[in-house]
């Protein structure tokens, strides 16, 4: 049976698994918007294309699965760049739909075209434009497998109209073949044999956890290799939550904005095991004297990222689950003892802490957002002080649920990601950690919570500044806050404006309560919590130092 | 030091944006880069040279790897090899210069292509160091134009290198 291209569209996501996605209408994907009207796929529309790109990478930081997007030609698809590289950056599963003007107006500059191929080429992990309706079917199924296997990542698929509307007979693209596409799954048995190796011989061991312990479901072997040495865990800001962060043998989080004691066991340790990271250099700082006199072992299933940043002595390529499943495997379980009474020491030396005084701290909101919530709801940040503050005093335990931008930095992922992140767990408490002036970059979203009835949490930080850039500026610019502080606006009028709900926290004394309050309310509820103006975050790597050497 | 790949890549269009952007955003230098299609009309082969060290290389290696549209990469410098690049160079040759830009074009090997009232355009391949010299020993006559291809290079003997088995990337340091 023949069907438009738009019709085989939704029926090849539907075919691949895919239930929901998020978007937003226009010219040339009307189309698959007709198709949309009467189908299954659920369609969550947001307000604006960014909204709709962050939603679909909170829906797959949340639930593993990948997050879809569609948006219209133009100014649709530029929308969604920010998110596509946002979630390139972190590695998230993504597939971004953009329509395209049809195949007859391409390269003429045509009303609303844009080369969103050619903008995206660098920042997706592929992708394609379709020429021919009959191609439909598989390209869904290549850009799934794509974004979703090995390393995952976004991919973006462009539809010209004329393709959506042509017809074509719907036939199973049958078992995907792309010559190019390859990477290990099991690693090299001697490369398993050498890290056994030197974790036997290692007398200073310390983990080193990113997000791919977290994208590669490889915390339960994580767990059971940490509790086989009994050594520490540190884990960047994407691992958050890969180990849990009540263990004894956690450190916390490493680099500019990580504990003392994470900082300091990896300056001091004698083999950094690097699991599922970058070496990014929010967490090295200065590469030169990063972990000085250790053995670096780094296991990924991306080779490229072997080397990339950091010299390493034992790379490890394959998947993460199954490198740590082999070397759990061999490993005979051991205890460096002394070092870890030397971590013990340190950790009660240089807590991570901050003081208290009559104002209503940041750290204290987050650790009773904390307490409130028992450790156990989805966390999404924006990006700057708040989101620091929230990766040092939330306790996160289960992976996936701290959802937050890492590479990008991207202010106003947020909000738009905890509604993604609540169709992904539609029982559960999320909320997103925002400050003031990230909650401005995507609060449109509030009609998107509203609409659908999505009961997200919003937790304004405010301090009525851009307030890391303002730390910045105090420590580095002598204090002359350049355009960092803001005029709000009134966040509990605009909550009620919208149609949510909009409380604010008036008195140190009233945040348990409000806090309380919020959460048994089944409704979008922003909560404005003034805080101290200028309060730091500590401890601090200054840029190009050591991560030994750190302020406050 | 120069690295000479051969790399297989499917004949898609976009695939040269691909390669080229990956080098350009990463910051390798490209000496040169030449394309064309192979025996299999579905693939391209692209022979590029490289300036880096070896961990530049190994980078670039893994990097072009992650490209889906890359099937096969071969870091041939190791190798023996044969490498050929074409010119085409249009000479000022007026009637006093005819003849020793003629000799200079048999010592080459080059050979004659087009001619005109005051300039003659020659022909030559060879490698990167022969057509180098070439345009050396033209240039006191006046080169009004000068186009090279880049050079293209193919392993010597019967060792086939389009195949799809990958020779792989260097995991290991």
């Amino acid at each position: 049976m023949q069907k438009t291209g738009a019709q085989i569209l939704v029926d090849s996501l539907l075919a691949e698994g895919v239930d929901t996605i998020f978007g937003y209408p226009g010219g040339v994907v009307l189309p698959i918007y007709d198709v949309l009207y009467d189908s299954e796929l659920r369609h969550i529309l947001t307000r604006h294309e960014q909204g709709a790109a962050h939603a679909a990478d909170g829906y797959a930081r949340a639930s593993g699965k990948p997050g879809v997007c569609l948006a219209t030609s133009g100014p649709g698809a530029t929308n969604l760049v920010t998110g596509i590289a946002n979630a390139y950056m972190d590695s998230i599963p993504m597939l971004a739909i953009t329509g395209q003007v049809p195949t007859t107006l391409l390269g003429r500059d045509s009303f609303q075209e844009a080369d969103i191929t050619g903008i995206t080429l660098p920042i997706t992990k592929h992708n394609f434009l379709v020429k021919d309706t009959k191609d439909i079917a598989r390209t869904v199924r290549e850009a799934l497998h794509i974004a979703t296997s090995g390393r995952p990542g976004p991919v973006l698929i462009d539809m010209p109209k004329d393709v959506s509307t042509g017809m074509a007979e719907h036939l199973d693209p049958g078992p995907v073949q792309l010559p190019g596409y390859r990477f290990n799954h099991e690693p090299n048995p001697e490369q398993v044999a050498r890290a056994v190796r030197a974790i036997e011989e290692s007398e200073r061991p310390v983990i080193y956890a990113g997000g791919g312990v977290v994208s590669g479901g490889a915390h339960g072997e994580l767990l059971e290799l940490t509790e086989m040495l009994l050594m520490p865990v540190a884990t960047t800001m994407m691992g958050l939550g890969g180990f849990p962060g009540n263990h004894p043998l956690s450190v916390g989080m490493l680099g500019m904005h990580g504990s003392k004691y994470a900082n300091y066991a990896v300056s001091e340790c004698d083999l950094l095991i690097g699991i599922g990271v970058r070496f990014d250099d929010r967490v090295t700082s200065k590469l030169e004297e990063f972990a000085p006199g250790a053995t670096i072992m780094h296991i990924d299933i991306d080779p490229a990222e072997i080397g990339k940043n950091m010299g390493v002595d034992i790379p490890v390529v394959g998947e993460v689950r199954l490198a740590l499943r082999q070397i759990i495997d061999r490993l005979k379980p051991r205890v460096a003892s002394r070092w870890r009474d030397k971590i013990g020491v340190w950790k009660k030396e240089h807590p991570l802490d901050f003081e208290a005084n009559g104002q209503l701290k940041p750290q204290e909101v987050v650790r009773e957002i904390c307490n409130v919530t028992k450790s156990n709801a989805r966390i999404t940040t924006e990006v700057g002080q708040h989101q620091m503050f929230t990766a040092q005093y939330y306790t996160f335990t289960r992976p996936r649920t701290f959802i937050s931008s890492g590479g990008l930095g991207t202010m106003g992922f947020g909000f738009p990601a905890a509604i993604g992140v609540q169709v992904a767990c539609p029982d559960e408490t999320v909320i997103d950690i925002a400050g003031d002036g990230s909650i401005q970059m995507n609060i449109q979203e509030l009609a998107t919570a509203v609409n659908y009835n999505l009961p997200v949490k919003i937790a304004i930080l405010n301090n009525g500044f851009l307030g890391m850039v303002r730390q910045w500026q105090e420590l580095f610019y002598n204090r002359r806050y350049s355009y960092t502080e803001l005029d709000n606006p009134d966040f509990v009028k605009l909550a009620e404006a919208y149609g949510a709900v909009g409380m604010r926290v008036s008195k140190k004394s009233e945040l348990r309560s409000a806090l309380e309050e919020t959460l048994a309310v089944n409704k979008p509820v922003v909560l404005d919590i003034p805080i101290e103006r200028e309060e730091n975050v500590y401890p601090m790597v200054a840029p190009g130092e050591p991560i030994h050497k750190m302020l406050g | 030091m120069l690295h000479t790949l051969a790399v297989l890549v499917e004949n898609s269009p976009g695939v040269l944006a691909r390669v080229a952007g990956l080098f350009s955003r990463r910051g390798y230098n490209i000496d040169s880069l030449a394309v064309g299609r192979t025996e299999d009309p579905e693939v391209s082969r692209m022979t590029i040279v490289v300036d880096g060290d070896d961990r530049v290389l190994e980078q670039v290696t893994k990097q072009l790897h992650k490209l889906v549209d890359v099937i096969k990469i071969s870091d041939i410098t190791a190798d023996e090899y044969v490498d050929r690049e074409l010119v085409l160079i249009k000479v000022n040759a007026d009637h006093s210069q005819r003849v020793e830009v003629i000799q200079i074009c048999d010592v080459f090997r080059a050979r004659i292509v087009d001619l005109g009232r005051k300039t003659l355009t020659l022909e030559c391949t060879g490698n990167h160091g022969k057509i180098n010299a070439l345009e050396e020993t033209l240039r006191p006559y006046g080169i009004k134009e000068l186009v090279r291809t880049g050079k293209i290079a193919m392993v010597r003997g019967t060792k086939n290198n389009t195949g799809y088995q990958d020779i792989g990337t260097k995991e290991e340091n």
